[in-house]
Formats: C-alpha cells, structure tokens, sequence
C-alpha cells in the first residue's frame, strides 16, 4: 500500500522511500525489548534457536537493490532524490495501470494467466521469505515440495472450475470426462504423495524447520491459491465484477495517500505510522464516488457485464448475452432531502450501482485491515518490502495485500445476494448420477415447473 | 499409535515409556545436555501419572513393566467398549462425541504451540483460538445441516434466513476475528502473534475439516464411519502384536520401534478383519442405511432399503483359489471389496499420519500430546492416524460409491432463476430421451 505522508512536517532522506529508514529507527529501538520476548525454548536443537533468536539476529534482507531502469534514472537525475523518488512511484504506477487497462483489453483468457502468474509470484515470494527467517534454504527436497504443493492445490481448483465453465468442452473428450469424475480423487492422490515424500523427507537434526516450512507452505497455500481462485470465479461471472473492486481498492490507496499527502494530521493506527484518519475517510468517499462512476460507465457494454462463456464452436471465451436485470438502467425515486439539492425527482441507475456502494465500502474499510496485517507481518520478520520486483513500489505481494480480502467478500457477496449456485454446474451434477436418481428428479422437477406455471403442460409431441 | 516393541533385546526394567525416550533420545544423537534440558521446569509438563488409584493398587506387585502393559491393555478395551455403548447409542450421540473429540485435540496442540512459545500471556490470542475455531465449526456445521436438515430448515423462518445468508454470515464473523488480530498486534510480539495466527490456522485445517468429513461419512451410513475407524484400530493393534512376537527389521528411522513384519502382518491382518467386519455389518440396516431426519418424529432414523451395495451377490471365484478353497462361487456383500481398499489403505497410509506424529513430537520435543488418557498419551495421539482415513474415505465415497446428493440438487436448482430452471429441465429431458429412460409416451405423465 502506498504510505501516506505526514503534513508537510518530514521530509524523509530517501522521499517516499522515507518508510523503510523511519521503520527501520522505530525497529531498531524495539530491538532490544523484542529480543527478550520473542524468544522460545531452545532446547539444544541445531535449529531450535532459530526460534528464540533475537531480531538482529534474522539474516539481513540483501539491500535494496536499486532496478530502476537507467534511462529513467538518467532523466530524472537533475531531481533531488526525495522527488526523484516520487516520479519513480508515480512512473510505475502509471504504467501498472495501463497494463492493466491493456489486459482487459486482451481478454478474458489473458486475465486468467495474469491471475494465475501473481498468484505464482506471490507464492514465490512469501516462500522465499519463509526460507530467509528460518535459513532454510538447503533444507532436503524442501523447495521441491513446495511447488509440488502449489502444483497440486491449483489442479484441484482448476479442475473444480474448469469443469464447471467449460461443460461442453469437456463432454467431448473421453479422457477429460475421465479425469473430470475422478478429480477429486486424483488430487487427493497427488496430496497424498506429496505428504508421504514430506514424511519420508523428515531428517533427524531438522524436524523442526521441516515442520516450520510445511505450516508455512500450506499457510500460504491457504491465503494465495484459494483467493486467486475467487477472483477467477468472479471473473467468470462477468469482468465487472473483477474490475469494480480491484479498481475501487486501488483507487482507495491512491486517494487516501493523497488526502493524508495534503491533510493528514491524526494517525491512525500505530502499525502504519503514515495513515491518517483523515486520509481514511476521504479515501471512503472518494472511493465510494469513484465506484459508483466506474460502475456506470462499465455497466453499458456488455462486454464487462457478460458472464464468461465459453463456446466450442468458435473455441474461445465469449462476452456476449442478455444483460441481466442488474444491468438495465431503473428509476429509482430520490429520497426528499436530495430531491431538494438535485432538483430531480427521479434518477435513472443501474441497480449493480447500488452493489458497487457496498464493494467499495468494503474496499475502504476493511481493505485496509488487509494492508495492515501485511505492514504487520513485514514488522514481524524485519523486511521492508515482501520482494524487490517493482521499483518503487517492493514485490508483487505489497501491490496486492488489500485484494485478498476484497476478492473473499466479492465472492460471497455474489453467491449470497447476486446469483445462487451455477447452473452449468448443477446440470453437469444431474448428468453425473444414476439414471434412476435422474428420473426421480426428473419427476419432482417437472411437477415443481408445472406447478410454477414455467412449464406448460405438455400435450404430446 | 501403539509403539512396537523390538524382539527381546532392549527390555529393560524400568517402565518401558521412559526407555523408549531415552533410546530414542540416544537414536537422535542428542547429547546428555538435551535429557538435562528436558527435566527444567519449563512446558511440556513432565508425564503426571494418570493412572486411576485402583489400578494402581491391583497391580502395585508386578513389576513395573508389566503394569505398564497391565494400564495400556485395560485403557485399551476401556476404550473399544466406550466405542460400542456410543454406536449403540446411535448416531446423534456419535455426532457429539465426534465434536467433543475435535474440540480436545484442536485444544491439545494449541496448548502445544503456546508452550512451545511460550505465548500464553499473549493479549487476546486464547479468545481469538476459540473464536476462529467457532467460527469455522459454525460455518462447516451450517453447510452439512442445511443439507440434511432441508426440510426442517425450510419450515422455519429465521432458520431459512440462516441458511440463505450462511456463507456472508460465516465470512463477517471470521472478518470480524481477522480484524481483531491486526488490532490486537502489539509492537514487541509481532512476530509471535504472527506465529500463532499461523499455528492457529493450520491446526483447524486438520481438526476441524477432517471432523466434518468424519461426520459426513456418518451420515452416509454408518458403517462407513465404523468399518475405516476399526481398521485403523485394528492395524495398531495388529501391527504391534506382530512386531512384538516377530519383530526384527526397523520400518523407517522416525519411529525406532516400528517393524517392517509387524507393518506387514497388520497389513493382511487388517484387511481380513475388514472383510470380516463389513460382512457382519452389512446385515444390518441400522449400519447400512444413510442416516436422515425424520421430520414427524424429530429425530434421526436409519431406515430404507438397502442399496445395492449391500446385497449379497455371487461371485465367481478365479481359478487359483477355486483349487485352494473347493467352492466355485461365492456370496459376498460388495461392500466387502470396497472395505479391502479401505482396509489397505488403514494400514498402507494410515502409519503415514503416526509418522507424521512422530516426527512433530520429536521436532519440538514432547513425549505425547497431553496426558488425557493413561498410558496412552492424548486424543491426539491415539486419533492421528485417523485423520487421513476420514478424508480418504470421504473422497472414496464421493468419487466411486455416490453422485451429488440429489436432495442437495434439486435445493441448488429450486434458487435458479426460470429460464435456468427451464434449460436445465430440457436439458435433462434430452439426456433422458437418448438414454432410452423417458419415452414420448411417458412424458404425460
């Protein structure tokens, strides 16, 4: 996330890198009371002093190496490094962004692979972390294991999803059908392997840290593949709502750093010394607004609003249907009071507008909590940034710490309030059992419809 | 597990727990420094001796190691009796104890992690271990009853809200947790609480899914939960007593103790046993049949016709063992041939999640998860191999016993919107049609 800066008050000697050398003091002068604390019972294990290690103790994170690309430190070179350093950031945001725009632009294949390398990247980084605090990194067939976890965990999402999106596709093939019923099976199998390989894998003097690195792994199994499979999901129900959130999110970064650049006075919370109440509540309502334009302006094409279909004729992803009821403007009469200020009686809104006021809600409220919980646990194992990939901004892992969260909630937002379960996937169950069971349901159904009067009753064909 | 003891060679007079430690210990290269370290005061509690005042009096002149045995086979069949009066009990019961069960080994390991830790003054962190362990109970629970209890929950109405809105509910308390933790965060434990959190995390991963696996299998019938469990059981058992009498090559350096005749032995012993088993219980619809809620009399009833799975049927015997055993077919239960798989995969897998066990008791140095039960250790320690077993029993019945649950289906397609519903049923009735199950003629019907 991007640090907000006090009023006017510090200018930090590295500009916006001010962060790390002010975290950097604030840790230092916890050192000594942490070291006490945080040790553990060190029972003469080889590494069982990596626990009650002090902080100074934890490998140095390799300093910063600077990968901005020449040409822009020859441009900016005139600049004093504080501003040097803003154009930087500002620079890369810029062309995040239209990357990103460039993406969607591509399609939503491309933004599947996009999700699919982050989360990659993410795994990569968390784990290249966990191999740091614990010196781990020679550990026996630890790193192999590893990836073979992530491996296994993404075949049995993406074969839970890819089943559900690509029916027709699958009932073609023989072996995919095969593949499909056994799924689960199959990467419990796989799981299983890769547990008894650890088990095998365990050495005398390194239980421990063999242990510490499997929790790790799974813990962040748990927060990077799961949650980059909800955003795929969402994805899949129509690209508007991957990119009212995501874009609500980053719009909630840059406009509470840039009201607590120019207002920020009170601080917020004592884990991120540079966020400010004041750039909290300005960044809800500016957010709030921005996600209320976006939706707007997105909700006309259909290309955004379309669930992702895939279609075996032209075998490719296709954008295209009968806007749901979501997505057709409605009159909505105002309440008085604004009736009076907006000298309107009605106003004509896509009702998703009303939903992109609790996404983004949500982006600036509780969003945040996800920054701080990763502000927190950079504090707790002494790094300054999760990686070194985007100059200026630190590793994939910095940019999208508030997205996890927001991807969980937009998913069951959607599965709660916006659609119930998928029918493509409750079609492929139906086919999947005994031909008995599927008359019986076949019987309530029909009845069920009649009744509803969906069905007319049907004279003999 | 039942630790095997090798042939002979090492008995010794002192009671043979406090051996094994010191063997082990000696296995491990530690030094003597690490015995001393092991005796100061701090966590883990030494081993407090459990053992019931009246059996230690019976048996205060044998010496001391067979009065080990003495406790450890007297909790043994203690316990297999406890199993019995709760199956008889019938199948509510068992959910309960299924629960009390998840409760004491989440409880077991978190009190392992913050002694390991040291953390047990952290702010907050016991209420926020509990609450997170309510709150993924409470959302596990919330999807298995919705589907069982479909009926009872449509009749009432804050229940119906309950069950429509679960998963936004079950998401906001778990926020709400999220939350507290980054609040609670303290600037000289960070790392600490992070650690926790973590611990936290992994520990309900591995309780509580596997207890609602465990349940799941319950409510499929349950022979599925017993037949697994006792397999497991059995293979202990088995396992031991081989290695016992013929035990001679080590199985693996985790667990000294462990043979390869006695893994063996438990390996066919086990998967007669089962075969045993199931044919004996097969017999019974109270076993055999899904356990389902009876609206009228509220309560649960095991009543129906037994599938398919659950008929004898004859088989033809191949030709080697027509020879051995002089009959040409014979009549078995096809649950039968289902419970070898179960059965090999108790004592083939199963001893992967004891050394998994093991190898997490010696990493941070602890005899057994807690003192629960006499001579045996904790929950934990008697439950570990089981957890691995409910998944595969669990992926077992989803991929070859089963489909979906059909009630579940027709409760997905019933929140569709119309003309989902409605391409869906063509859908259905085109399949239908090509199968040759539904006629034009039938179509009035």
């Amino acid at each position: 996330m991007l640090e907000l800066r006090h009023r006017g008050g510090r200018p930090g000697p590295g500009g916006a890198g001010a962060p790390p050398p002010r975290e950097g003091e604030a840790a230092g002068g916890d050192h000594e009371t942490e070291s006490t604390s945080d040790k553990e019972t060190d029972i003469d294990d080889r590494y069982g002093d990596l626990d009650s290690r002090t902080d100074s103790d934890i490998p140095e994170i390799p300093p910063s190496l600077d990968r901005t690309p020449e040409i822009l430190k020859k441009a900016l070179s005139g600049l004093s490094s504080r501003w040097k350093n803003w154009w930087i950031r500002g620079i890369l945001t810029l062309t995040m962004i239209s990357l990103f725009f460039l993406i969607i632009y591509m399609g939503s294949f491309m933004l599947m692979l996009l999700v699919l390398s982050i989360q990659v990247k993410c795994f990569h980084e968390i784990i290249t972390i966990g191999y740091r605090v614990y010196r781990s990194y020679d550990l026996p067939w630890f790193r192999t294991l590893s990836w073979y976890f992530l491996l296994c965990v993404n075949y049995f999402f993406y074969g839970e999803t890819v089943a559900d999106y690509f029916a027709t596709f699958v009932q073609r093939e023989e072996q995919l059908q095969f593949l499909i019923r056994y799924h689960r099976f199959i990467s419990f199998a796989l799981y299983l392997a890769g547990f008894c390989m650890f088990v095998l894998s365990l050495v005398k003097k390194h239980y421990r840290l063999q242990f510490y690195m499997f929790a790790w792994t799974h813990v962040t199994l748990l927060i990077t593949v799961t949650q980059s499979h909800l955003v795929i999901q969402n994805l899949f129900e129509g690209m508007i709502w991957f990119l009212v959130p995501i874009s609500s999110v980053i719009c909630n970064d840059i406009t509470a750093y840039l009201f607590g650049f120019f207002f920020g006075r009170t601080p917020l919370i004592k884990l991120s010394p540079k966020k400010t109440w004041e750039g909290f509540i300005g960044g809800f309502f500016s957010t709030v607004v921005f996600g209320f334009t976006a939706a707007y302006v997105l909700s006309k094409y259909q290309y955004f609003v379309c669930p992702v279909e895939y279609r075996s004729d032209v075998n490719s992803f296709v954008t295209e249907c009968e806007p749901s009821e979501l997505f057709r403007l409605q009159s909505y009469s105002l309440p008085p009071f604004l009736k009076a200020v907006l000298r309107r009686e009605t106003v004509s809104l896509y009702p998703f507008q009303i939903h992109s006021i609790a996404l983004s809600t949500f982006a600036s409220l509780i969003g945040p909590f996800g920054g701080f919980f990763a502000s927190g646990f950079k504090r707790a194992f002494k790094i300054k940034d999760f990686a070194n990939t985007i100059p200026g901004h630190g590793g994939i892992m910095d940019r999208f710490d508030c997205q996890y969260l927001m991807a969980t909630f937009v998913h069951v937002y959607i599965t709660s309030f916006i659609r119930g379960p998928n029918p493509s996937r409750v079609l492929q169950q139906l086919l999947v059992l005994q031909p008995e069971q599927q008359l019986n349901i076949y019987k309530t159904l029909k009845t069920h419809l009649t009744e509803k009067g969906i069905l007319q009753p049907t004279l003999k064909v | 597990m039942t630790e095997l003891r090798q042939r002979v060679a090492h008995e010794p007079d002192a009671p043979p727990e406090d051996k094994e430690s010191e063997s082990e210990a000696k296995l491990d290269g530690e030094t003597a420094s690490d015995s001393e370290s092991r005796a100061e005061p701090a966590p883990p509690p030494a081993s407090v001796d459990d053992t019931p005042e009246v059996l230690n009096r019976a048996l205060s002149n044998l010496s001391s190691r067979w009065k080990n045995w003495w406790v450890r086979g007297i909790l043994t069949l203690a316990m297999i009796a406890f199993f019995f009066i709760i199956i008889y009990l019938g199948p509510m019961v068992l959910m309960i104890i299924v629960m009390c069960v998840q409760i004491k080994c989440f409880h077991e390991i978190i009190t392992i992690g913050y002694n390991v830790y040291h953390s047990y003054d952290l702010p907050w962190f016991r209420t926020l271990s509990w609450y997170f362990l309510l709150c993924v109970n409470y959302f596990f629970y919330g999807e298995t009853v919705t589907d069982y209890f479909f009926t009872l929950v449509q009749r009432e109405e804050p229940l119906r809200i309950l069950s429509k809105y679960h998963r936004f509910i079950s998401f906001t308390l778990y926020l709400t947790g999220f939350c507290m933790f980054v609040l609670s965060l303290v600037k000289k434990h960070y790392r600490l609480q992070f650690y926790m959190f973590g611990w936290t995390h992994v520990t309900l991963l591995i309780v509580v899914t596997q207890s609602h696996l465990v349940i799941h299998n319950l409510f499929e019938g349950m022979i599925w939960f017993i037949v697994p469990i006792s397999c497991v059981i059995c293979n202990d058992i088995m396992a031991y007593m081989f290695g016992f009498f013929f035990g001679r090559t080590p199985l693996i350096k985790l667990s000294p103790k462990k043979t390869w005749e006695g893994f063996i032995g438990g390996f066919f012993a086990t998967v007669v046993f089962g075969l045993l088993l199931s044919y004996v219980m097969s017999g019974y619809r109270c076993f055999v049949c899904p356990v389902e809620y009876n609206n009228d009399t509220n309560s649960f009833t095991v009543d129906c016709e037994p599938s398919d799975l659950f008929r004898l049927q004859e088989y033809n015997i191949p030709g080697v063992i027509q020879s051995v055993i002089g009959w040409k077919t014979v009549r078995m239960y096809p649950f039968q041939i289902h419970s070898v798989a179960l059965s090999t995969f108790a004592s083939l897998i199963g001893p992967f999640g004891g050394f998994f066990a093991s190898g997490f008791k010696r990493a941070f140095k602890i005899k057994d998860f807690a003192n629960t039960i006499p001579g045996h250790g904790g929950i934990m320690d008697r439950f570990d191999c089981q957890y691995l077993m409910a998944t595969f029993v669990n992926v077992y019945i989803a991929s070859f016993i089963r489909g979906p649950n059909p009630s579940k289906l027709i409760q997905q397609f019933l929140t569709l919107r119309p003309d989902q519903q409605l391409h869906i049923f063509n859908t259905l009735r085109s399949h239908l049609v090509d199968k040759g199950m539904l006629t034009a003629a039938t179509e009035d019907e």
